[in-house]
């Protein structure tokens, strides 16, 4: 996986992929023939897909007159209408809650992995990676279970106490019962991505930082954590994405802690609500496009943010 | 032999530390291997719920589980190795044909191209979902098994990985060499790049079907047939079904539980078998 990360290190690349200069036209030819079968998908999963959203949601259909031409109305509506807002509102504050708790998690545990070598590190470090294995559907299903008052333990470990056991399913709790489960699912495998970046800097770094009088902890924070950067940074951009596109987990929940989440508990759940429980496809569309905007603009604010657009995208 | 102990010995508050990390990730597999075994009785009836019931019947469960409406069950974990595999397979192959041919030929359009593939890493897969589901039902193919394949093909992602790891992995000389000795660009790609890029093969197809294996809103959208199901969106119907009829639906939540445990286990397997080869990827990026 490092070597995602090693891309983003300044380096003398050579673009040009032989050194038999101006390339020729069978060099056209043979890129294309390589690059063409993906390049077909894409256009036609990818770019005719995202045309038709943005076509439909300049549509409406009305009462009289059938579907009609409204421009951005769809759009004003959305970004004025009350359930969208929350679902925003609530995907972004989880974000800012749920994402540095996972990567300060992931963090910690891979900077343990990397100076700790023993049997038990090595087994540690692939039970904690387990959960990216467990589709998020089937982990949501098993947290539900402990959650669950009638199911879980919480009701006895809480009973030794003489307490009762919160619910994680209900009211203002739900938000850490499902930060606590992105934590378990995502945790383990951006350990690994930061893990391996760590296995690849060059020791030699760590013996020079001794010598300076570098302590443990020095060496972690001065040499090892700016050294991933570029590996933390891709982490956070991954689970930014995901995590305003939140959707399996409280879907699934949904059943178990009714009244809680509703059906427009994030803008994905929202427009998953109005497409195929309303079929109302040209207000769905517009809540896809206007969500996969508040992506883009995230992503971008926060890559301007941390200045390291170029890097990674280069 | 001293000095390892005593490293053990110093680490000693971290290992401690670690235990209590395993224990946090590993206890909701806990939590299903031992209620998998028990009855609506067992689940239901007061006892200790992180300890085995007094009856141990996973046979029984088992049984239940896969006979249950028809065996659907069975089913559903086909359709989901189906589409795991197909999406897996298909979205690599794609990925390091794409891959190799960004980083090592210089073609017309080339640089365009791959800033907008880059682009793609960023446009939401779910917000692609509902348009698809719109274009596929104007085709007539949601309701089908390639409503769930094709959209798997695409790996922006995949190709990203790939294109770095060809470009650093397989040296242009050794490609012009083999080029000059005569073999084609067909032979030089299979015989000479594919081997070198062995290990980021093996990470991109086991992400690709780690992706699939675990998708849910796309088939959730795309599929009505409960008989073309993936594991997880069955899972997800009979939980709703459960929870929707609190007294009815109690002999469900053990098929649900022990369903849950059974589902894991390939993917479980995959990653403990292939150990040696995604690590394998993982080290060999990292130690250049």
């Amino acid at each position: 996986m490092t070597f995602l990360t090693e891309e983003s290190a300044p380096r003398a690349q050579v673009t040009a992929p032989t050194a038999r200069g101006r390339a020729r036209p069978r060099e056209h030819l043979m890129g294309w023939l390589f690059v063409g079968p993906f390049a077909l998908v894409f256009l036609a999963l990818l770019i005719a897909p995202l045309g038709y959203a943005l076509y439909l949601s300049l549509f409406r259909r009305q009462l009289i007159g059938g579907t009609g031409f409204v421009l951005f109305d769809n759009y004003a509506k959305a970004f004025t209408d009350p359930s969208f807002r929350s679902g925003v509102w609530f995907v972004v504050r989880f974000s800012l809650v749920a994402i540095p708790l996972q990567i300060a998690v992931a963090l910690a545990i891979a900077l343990i992995l990397d100076a700790v070598t023993s049997l038990f590190a090595r087994f540690s470090r692939l039970m904690i990676f387990l959960p990216y294995a467990i589709p998020t559907v089937i982990g949501a299903v098993m947290w539900g279970f402990l959650y669950s008052r009638s199911f879980g333990p919480l009701t006895d470990v809480f009973g030794w106490f003489g307490g009762t056991a919160p619910d994680l399913l209900g009211g203002d709790l739900i938000f850490y019962g499902l930060t606590n489960i992105v934590t378990w699912q995502w945790a383990g495998y951006y350990m690994i991505i930061l893990y391996a970046a760590l296995q690849g800097i060059d020791p030699a770094l760590y013996e020079a930082g001794r010598i300076d009088g570098a302590g443990r902890w020095q060496v972690a924070l001065r040499i090892k954590i700016p050294l991933i950067t570029p590996a933390l940074l891709l982490i956070l951009v991954f689970s930014l994405i995901g995590t305003l596109q939140f959707f399996n987990e409280p879907q699934i929940l949904r059943h178990l802690a009714a009244g809680t989440i509703g059906p427009d508990f994030t803008p994905n759940m929202y427009a998953y609500q109005q497409a195929f429980a309303l079929a109302n496809f040209n207000y769905g569309s517009a809540i896809s496009f206007a969500l996969g905007g508040i992506v883009f603009v995230c992503v971008y604010a926060f890559l301007f943010l941390t200045r390291k657009r170029r890097s990674f995208l280069r | 032999m001293t000095a390892r102990s005593r490293t053990a010995g110093r680490h000693l508050p971290v290992q401690v530390l670690l235990g209590f990390l395993v224990v946090y990730f590993l206890v909701p597999f806990w939590w299903v291997i031992v209620n998998g075994s028990k009855d609506a009785s067992g689940l239901f009836g007061g006892g200790n719920t992180m300890w085995f019931a007094g009856r141990v019947d996973y046979a029984g469960n088992l049984t239940r589980l896969f006979t249950y409406d028809g065996g659907i069950y069975g089913r559903w974990i086909l359709n989901s190795t189906l589409y795991a595999l197909a999406g897996g397979v298909g979205a690599t192959v794609l990925s390091v044909m794409a891959g190799y041919g960004f980083a090592r030929y210089r073609f017309a359009g080339r640089r365009f191209t791959f800033s907008v593939m880059l682009g793609a890493l960023m446009v939401p897969a779910t917000a692609l979902v509902i348009p698809t589901f719109i274009m596929f039902s104007r085709l007539g193919l949601t309701n089908t098994v390639w409503a769930v394949i094709l959209p798997s093909l695409l790996n922006p992602f995949g190709v990203y990985l790939m294109h770095v790891y060809a470009r650093d992995a397989v040296p242009g000389e050794i490609l012009d060499a083999a080029r000059a000795d005569g073999a084609g660009e067909l032979r030089t790609f299979f015989q000479v790049a594919l081997p070198l890029m062995r290990p980021a093969v093996v990470t991109v197809l086991l992400l690709s079907a780690v992706a699939s294996w675990n998708n849910y809103f796309l088939p959730l959208a795309m599929l009505s047939d409960n008989r073309l199901f993936p594991v997880t969106v069955g899972l997800g119907v009979w939980q709703g079904i459960a929870a929707a009829n609190n007294s009815g639906g109690t002999s469900l939540w053990s098929l649900i539980i022990l369903g849950a445990l059974v589902s894991v286990i390939p993917l479980v397997v995959a990653f403990f078998t292939l150990q040696r080869h995604w690590r394998g990827g993982l080290s060999a990026g990292g130690l250049r």
